[in-house]
């Protein structure tokens, strides 16, 4: 573990500044895969409570009769250095839980969007997810069996994603080949924001 | 893990009970600072122990070191917004502090962004 210096001069605790980035996609592109291959801890699982309405303690707590149901997320943490800490969630399975892909975005650098090019369709929801919000991101095509049929060209036509949002290969088992990803979008990020200035 | 889900729906408890008595049924506003990656620190001591429930004090010991809320919820194996009740109390009383995310997601801080680049590229 990296050792976290306790106090500022002065005396005020030192509270790492977090940052979050969103890995989406649709079920089974190799979402949770990818968390764990470059997460410096084993991946943590928690869940938030849900009802039809949204989430909170009204809501969910306060009565407990009502129909609620739970939202599993999977995610990983890099600490950057002792001020910045970086975490990776993997979006949640379920597309119909909006309310939780809000808070995942929240606040995000951007978002990594794994596909598979045996099921390209999987991933538009996330692909407009993240369009509509004007989150940064890239796309990852995981490479499963076959993939290499595909030409990158091929994928991006098929996916419909403009020539300014990078596309990359990768295999999310390995470590290397995630980190090179996580490096490309936060080029990504870094290049949109240079754009704007 | 194991027991996630069979507390969840206990069928001789019934569904909720465990939550709902972790807040001692209260209901009371959620800091909205409090997102999944928000960073909580534990004060060197919490000012008042014995008005503090076993739950908070579990939060107290785990943010010795900054966590941010999903970890928090993680290692105490109970739903978010069970923890953000808890943190809610515990911010309130003065016993930890916190940092959120970015509130300007469109335009992170270009160091910042630097910062990361370079950690992820020399994990
Ligand atoms: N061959 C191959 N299998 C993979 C790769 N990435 C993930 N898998 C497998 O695909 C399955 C789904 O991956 P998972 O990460 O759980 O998908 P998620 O639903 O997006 O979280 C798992 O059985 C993985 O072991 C990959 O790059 N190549
Ligand atoms: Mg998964």
């Amino acid at each position: 573990m990296v050792s976290v210096e306790s106090e500022r001069p002065g005396g005020e605790l030192l509270v790492p500044t977090p940052v979050k980035i969103v890995i989406a996609g649709g079920f089974g592109t190799g979402k949770t895969t990818m968390v764990n291959a470059v997460s410096e801890i084993p991946p943590l699982h928690t869940e938030e409570l849900l009802t039809e309405a949204g989430v909170g303690v009204d809501d969910v707590l306060g009565l407990e009769q009502k129909e609620t149901t739970t939202v599993a997320l999977d995610f990983g943490r890099i600490t950057i250095n002792p001020e910045v800490v970086l975490y990776l969630f993997g979006t949640p399975g379920q597309n119909r839980f909006w309310f939780m892909w809000d808070e995942l975005a929240y606040g995000a650098i951007g978002a990594v969007i794994l596909v598979d090019t045996r099921r390209l369709d999987s991933s538009f929801p996330s692909i407009d997810f993240f369009e509509r919000r004007g989150i940064p991101f890239i796309i990852a095509v995981n490479c499963f069996e076959g993939a290499h049929l595909y030409e990158v060209e091929e994928v991006r036509r098929a996916l419909d994603v403009e020539k300014g949002i990078p596309l990359v290969l990768c295999d999310a088992r390995d470590r290397e080949s995630a980190k090179t990803v996580l490096v490309n979008l936060i080029q990504h990020t870094m290049d949109r924001l240079d754009a704007m200035a | 893990m194991a027991g996630r889900e069979d507390w969840w729906y206990d069928e001789a408890a019934g569904p909720l009970v465990r939550p709902y008595a972790m807040v001692r049924g209260r209901t009371r506003p959620l800091r909205p600072e409090l997102h999944l990656v928000t960073q909580v620190r534990a004060m060197p001591s919490p000012a008042d122990p014995d008005a503090l429930s076993v739950e908070h004090l579990e939060i107290m010991e785990l943010c010795r070191r900054p966590l941010s809320v999903a970890e928090v919820a993680a290692y105490l194996d109970v739903p978010l917004v069970v923890v953000k009740v808890l943190l809610s109390d515990l911010i309130q009383r003065g016993d930890v502090v916190i940092r959120d995310p970015s509130r300007v997601p469109q335009v992170p801080d270009r160091n910042l962004l630097q910062a990361v680049l370079d950690g992820v590229r020399g994990i």
